[in-house]
């Protein structure tokens, strides 16, 4: 328990090592790890620091860089009242990352959605069917390089 | 029969009987009993409720009862936006229905996908079944949704109604 500012600091202290980046933004702390570091540091704000909600997991897709996308996490602790987020960034080609649904099992939809939309891959996440968009779907529709006006009707169109 | 008719019934001329069209007899009955299927899927429901509640009073136009089966229904009421994965159920939806059939896109993501140019968005209902009337607005005002319903009354009354459909 604590204020925010006090369990920033203890995460800071404990995780320091294993993060590329912290800063504090809107009053959530933000890390940036490596790919493959996220299911640690999960686990402890999990474990360690009492952060039992898995709010989201979404990406970004920056076009222009490399590696292109971002893998952002959101937690919150419901005994402290705090978020954190948690930034990793992946390359175009093997976008992949650690599932978390063993330590949360609402990442399994979330994790879902980010897949259709952004081809993010979720490595042990075992049901990456689509979720909001239907099946024979092509393409990744939130990534920067899909054509705004492009449709794939599932009924055809009238003449 | 001389002289007397059945008590109290006095045989007159005057509106015993009256001429008109089979389309225009038909018409104007079908004018005044369409039973609406809403099939609402987002906020322009807000204002369908308004423009069939108390305050605006769609039954004042013979179109009041939502008949939640297509089967019983005559005109259908689209409501809201429609999504690409959405659409094999309108169009089954529509086809369950009788004929005669209207269908009425209400708000501007019904008739033309409205700001929602991407890749979910169904891009006006009009892709993937007749459309008979388009009430734009984002919502429709409830005096334009009137306007709407009786502007489709009067083509339902000009209209011919044949007794055996072409479709059959």
């Amino acid at each position: 328990m604590g204020t925010p500012q006090q369990v920033f600091d203890r995460i800071n202290s404990s995780l320091g090592a294993s993060v590329l980046e912290s800063s504090v933004a809107h009053g959530i702390l933000a890390l940036t790890v490596e790919a493959g570091r996220v299911g640690e540091i999960a686990r402890a704000l999990k474990d360690d620091f009492g952060f039992d909600m898995f709010l989201d997991v979404t990406a970004v897709d920056w076009p222009e860089r490399k590696p292109r996308f971002d893998v952002v996490y959101h937690f919150y602790s419901t005994s402290d009242h705090v978020r954190v987020r948690v930034k990793t960034r992946v390359p175009a080609e093997d976008p992949v990352v650690d599932t978390l649904v063993p330590l949360y099992g609402s990442a399994r939809y979330m994790e879902r959605e980010c897949h259709e939309m952004y081809g993010i891959v979720f490595r042990g996440n075992d049901d990456l069917r689509p979720l909001l968009l239907y099946e024979g779907f092509v393409g990744h529709p939130l990534r920067k390089d899909y054509p705004k006006r492009k449709e794939q009707p599932l009924v055809p169109y009238r003449k | 029969m001389t002289g007397s008719t059945a008590a109290g019934h006095e045989r007159s001329a005057a509106f015993e009987y009256l001429t008109t069209k089979k389309d225009e007899f038909v018409g104007w009955a079908r004018k005044f009993s369409l039973f609406p299927y809403p099939f609402v899927t987002a906020c322009c429901a807000m204002e369908f409720m308004s423009v069939s509640s108390t305050l605006y009073d769609t039954d004042r136009f013979g179109a009041a009862l939502p008949r939640f089966t297509p089967r019983q229904s005559d005109l259908l009421m689209v409501v809201g936006t429609v999504t690409h994965k959405q659409a094999p159920i309108l169009k089954k939806v529509y086809e369950q229905m009788c004929e005669p059939k209207w269908v009425i896109a209400f708000g501007v993501c019904a008739s033309s996908g409205g700001f929602y140019q991407n890749y979910a968005a169904l891009p006006g209902i009009d892709k993937i079944i007749p459309v008979d009337l388009y009430i734009p607005g984002c919502p429709p005002r409830p005096e334009m949704v009137i306007d709407g319903i009786m502007k489709l009354q009067d083509r339902i009354a000009r209209d011919r109604h044949p007794i055996i459909n072409r479709d059959f």
